[in-house]
């Protein structure tokens, strides 16, 4: 399969002026795509490009405002998923849509036609899984299963389906970079039958490495397409962003000094039978350090973010300890009170309270740390709405947030300037330990450097701060000492300058170091 | 075929203000076609029914009567609502808060003195609260819906009341009816003025309503309220405690639930007897949601409740009919409120068969 094939044979699927608006918003605008047999073809842009709602008029999730879809030449209408699937073309979503409590088999049954067999299906899933290097085990229930199995599942599930094209959404953003060079193993084999892949992606370096051509979406609109190979990493991401990105700065040799974060031997039970229980966690934190925590989603991030917050204390009070103090049992404010600050991962509904105005959002986090300045009125603690509003326009100055109007809702906002207010609302205290669950998840490349930068000025200031994050260029950019969370554990902390992208990703896998040996690495 | 409700991008903050009249009018209308279904004049109706019982002096004081109630429980359920606590069981909270106020009087006839009136009010307070700490408890401790066991408290405390009056504490001399022994003077609430029958009980509510709309829009404790209702989440990132928020919801909706029922007994009725109220635990629930969860609204549209209670008994003696009439007001109400609520937010959508949409604008 050559490249030179490309558009000019009949292309498998095209897209001609395709738009969709929701009320008088053009989440896609006039959009034009070729897709030719047996090429992988990567769909680059930011969260909120407008990537998302493509494929989801191509898989039939939404119908389009205008335009035309064509399959093989023919104009199309793909109504639903089932049209889709029946057409040829498969989908993995970036959320998977697996029930937790059923085995692969059954999970894998529930798409396709209910006369066939559990048996047959799990004869088909395991011949495909071989052919294809997708390890999988059809008996095995999903809840035991690690992210990137489960993502063998979506991509067996929407292979039974023998599909022309497989759409992949952001599929590497949950993998270790192991795990991923074994799925870019099976789009080869894939693109080798001569089926199409439409490969979505924000990462650069990956389509570079496996795609033959990109199309980069930036507002809703087509901004470029072109062959990813011959594009430097700093050329397309100008095509995603529009702009030069500014880089981070950082200082070598920042001297380190007193420890502000102490864990020590802290064990957490799993909350919910599909939470992660932590296990013997130790870390200590000193000013002017940022601790990044490298780790796969789901092993153990949140939870590990909840017993650092106080949002659930931990039944030993010794096993925290906040600038010497012992705070194991003490509730979110009171953390707060001896300094420390907390920026979660979720936004809305957990950083913020989508509905409510900035302001409101401001004092959410800062009831009681800012006592004196925010409330009045003794124990009947009256709100000084004043205070807060001028608090609010510090803020989102300092942080350039972008708004609209005085003290908009917090929904109205995107979410890198909703972000840049959450972790400048706490900023703002000059907090002597920050602790930052994914800090630019979702966030635009200009918000995502502008918190970056701020993250490492509050450590040279002397703050202590732990960034939990799965992006491992953020975690290089920003990270004096790295750690890696892995089902529950958090590996001894190594500078960031000893560490290389294939030891993370080794310890990331779940491979875990003893501590007496730290080179003799044993499989878990 | 089917039908979708979609979230709309914009809400239309016009048709948010407008939406409790919209509703009210939509009632009307509702209300004129029954009326001309029924045989009778629709415009003669409506107007016996709302426009009437405001003409004299004597009824606007039976409105304040009734709206009293309803007010006082409604402004607790707002704070409940807000807080995302589905308290259902006013109306049980009510009768146990008419029961333990009514303690005093029923034992102690012969007590004489002012300090009674005070203590029957507190104490329907801590029984309403304390009826109210039973579904708080199943909530906080085994996490069961509040729903279904305020609901089905309500029923418990009825049947509760209808024993007490036929046996334990029925007057001996009260000619077998189910009642006890009228209350002594001093243990009736006073009437605000002299031209009739309004007593202390709309002050209550009028001052319930004040304190709880400065504590929504001004203070720390509102805030949280509001933080909870709309994520738990957020709210423990604050800080906050819903298993706290619940107690305390639930404890202030059933004190004044209480109050209101021993308010009732005390000043409208005089003694306690097997049916102490039309139905205001529920109804109040209803004036909730029209006043949209706001105690200053919450005071206008227990007016409005009110009305459709007196309306109701003007219409079965000018019109001859059931007293069912004002129920099914009641009811139109709290259907159009709730749906006009529902399609500001929500747009239909009917997906046919085919995949294809047609999108109802409404």
């Amino acid at each position: 399969m050559t490249l030179s094939e490309g558009p000019a044979a009949v292309p498998l699927l095209s897209v001609r002026g395709l738009t969709k608006l929701f009320g008088s918003f053009a989440a896609c605008n006039a959009i034009d795509l070729d897709i030719a047999p047996g090429e992988i073809h990567a769909l680059l842009g930011e969260n909120g490009a407008g990537k998302s709602t493509l494929v989801k008029m191509l898989f039939g999730v939404l119908q389009p405002s205008a335009g035309q879809i064509l399959w093989e030449g023919a104009p199309v209408t793909i109504g639903s998923p089932g049209e889709a699937r029946h057409l040829g073309i498969g989908m993995v979503f970036q959320h998977f849509s697996l029930f937790e409590a059923l085995t692969v088999a059954e999970n894998i049954a529930l798409s396709l036609d209910p006369k066939i067999s559990l048996a047959r299906i799990s004869d088909e899933a395991a011949s495909l899984s071989k052919a294809y290097g997708l390890p999988l085990d059809p008996k095995a229930h999903v809840a035991d299963l690690s992210v990137g199995e489960r993502q063998r599942i979506e991509i067996v599930r929407a292979l039974l389906q023998n599909p022309k094209l497989i759409i992949l959404d952001e599929p590497t953003s949950v993998l270790t970079p192991q795990e991923a060079d074994r799925l870019f193993e099976t789009l080869f084999k894939l693109k080798a039958e001569g089926r199409s892949v439409l490969y979505i992606s924000h990462r650069l370096e990956e389509v570079r490495r496996i795609c033959d051509r990109a199309t980069v979406l930036r507002h809703g609109k087509v901004t470029g397409a072109c062959d990813p190979k011959q594009e430097t990493p700093a050329s397309l991401a100008r095509m995603m962003v529009g702009s030069d990105v500014a880089e981070v700065h950082r200082d070598a040799g920042t001297v380190l000094g007193d420890i502000r974060l102490e864990v020590g031997n802290l064990s957490v039970p799993a909350r919910t039978p599909f939470a992660v229980a932590l296990r013997n966690m130790s870390m200590k934190v000193r000013a002017g350090e940022v601790l990044a925590i490298a780790g796969v989603a789901g092993n153990g991030q949140g939870e590990l973010f909840d017993v650092l917050s106080g949002e659930y204390p931990v039944a030993g009070d010794e096993a925290i300890r906040i600038r010497g103090k012992a705070v194991g049992r003490t509730g979110i404010n009171g953390r707060r009170l001896l300094g420390a600050g907390f920026v979660p991962e979720e936004r809305h509904g957990h950083a913020a309270v989508s509905a409510m105005a900035l302001s409101d959002n401001l004092l959410l986090a800062r009831s009681q740390s800012d006592r004196k300045a925010f409330l009045s009125g003794g124990a009947f603690s009256v709100i000084r709405f004043d205070a807060i509003r001028s608090a609010t326009r510090r803020i989102c100055e300092a942080m350039d947030v972008r708004k609209s109007g005085e003290d908009p809702q917090a929904s109205s906002l995107s979410g890198g300037n909703l972000q840049k207010f959450i972790v400048g609302r706490e900023l703002d205290r000059q907090p002597a330990v920050l602790v930052v669950n994914q800090p630019t998840w979702g966030v635009d490349a200009g918000a995502a450097s502008r918190i970056r930068q701020a993250l490492i000025d509050l450590a040279k200031a002397g703050s202590a701060v732990v960034v939990i994050s799965q992006d491992l260029d953020e975690i290089f950019e920003v990270a004096t000492n790295i750690a890696v969370i892995s089902e529950g554990r958090l590996s001894e902390p190594h500078p960031a300058g000893t560490l290389t992208l294939e030891r993370i990703g080794l310890l990331m896998g779940g491979i875990h170091e003893s501590h007496s040996i730290p080179e003799a690495a044993h499989a878990h | 075929m089917r039908i979708e409700l979609q979230k709309r991008a914009n809400v239309s903050t016009l048709f948010s203000i407008i939406s409790p009249l919209l509703a009210l009018l939509l009632t009307l209308v509702f209300g004129a076609i029954m009326f001309w279904l029924l045989g009778k004049s629709p415009l003669g109706s409506l107007y016996i029914y709302f426009v009437e019982p405001l003409l004299e002096v004597w009824s606007l004081h039976e409105l304040a009567v009734k709206a009293a109630p309803l007010i006082l429980i409604a402004v607790g359920l707002a704070v409940c609502y807000r807080s995302n606590n589905w308290n259902i069981g006013a109306e049980g909270q009510f009768t146990i808060g008419a029961i333990t106020g009514s303690i005093l009087p029923v034992l102690y006839p012969e007590w004489h003195s002012w300090a009674i009136l005070p203590l029957m009010m507190v104490m329907g307070v801590i029984g309403g609260a304390l009826y109210a700490a039973i579904p708080a408890l199943l909530k906080t401790r085994f996490n069961t819906n509040e729903i279904l066991t305020s609901l089905m408290l309500v029923y418990i405390a009825g049947l509760f009341l209808d024993w007490l009056v036929r046996g334990p504490w029925r007057d001996p001399k009260g000619y077998n009816f189910p009642v006890t022994k009228s209350f002594q003077v001093e243990a009736v609430l006073p009437e605000i003025l002299d031209s009739g029958r309004a007593h202390w009980a709309f002050i209550f509510a009028i001052v319930a309503a004040m304190a709880l709309w400065f504590m929504m829009r001004f203070m720390l404790k509102g805030f949280e309220v509001s933080v909870l209702g709309q994520s738990e989440r957020a709210g423990r990132f604050a800080g906050f405690s819903a298993r706290r928020m619940a107690w305390f919801s639930m404890l202030l909706s059933g004190g004044l639930a209480g109050l209101a029922g021993i308010s009732e007994v005390s000043g409208s009725i005089g003694h306690l007897q097997p049916s102490i109220s039309p139905g205001y635990g529920f109804t109040a629930i209803i004036v909730t949601f029209l006043g949209r969860l706001n105690p200053l609204g919450i005071i206008a549209s227990g007016l409005v409740l009110a009305l459709t209670y007196l309306g109701g008994e003007a219409a079965q003696a000018a019109l001859q009919i059931s007293d069912k009439a004002a129920r099914v007001f009641q009811g139109m109400l709290l259907f159009f409120v709730l749906s006009c609520d529902t399609l500001i937010h929500y747009r239909i959508r009917l997906i046919l068969a085919g995949g294809k949409t047609a999108e109802a604008r409404a």
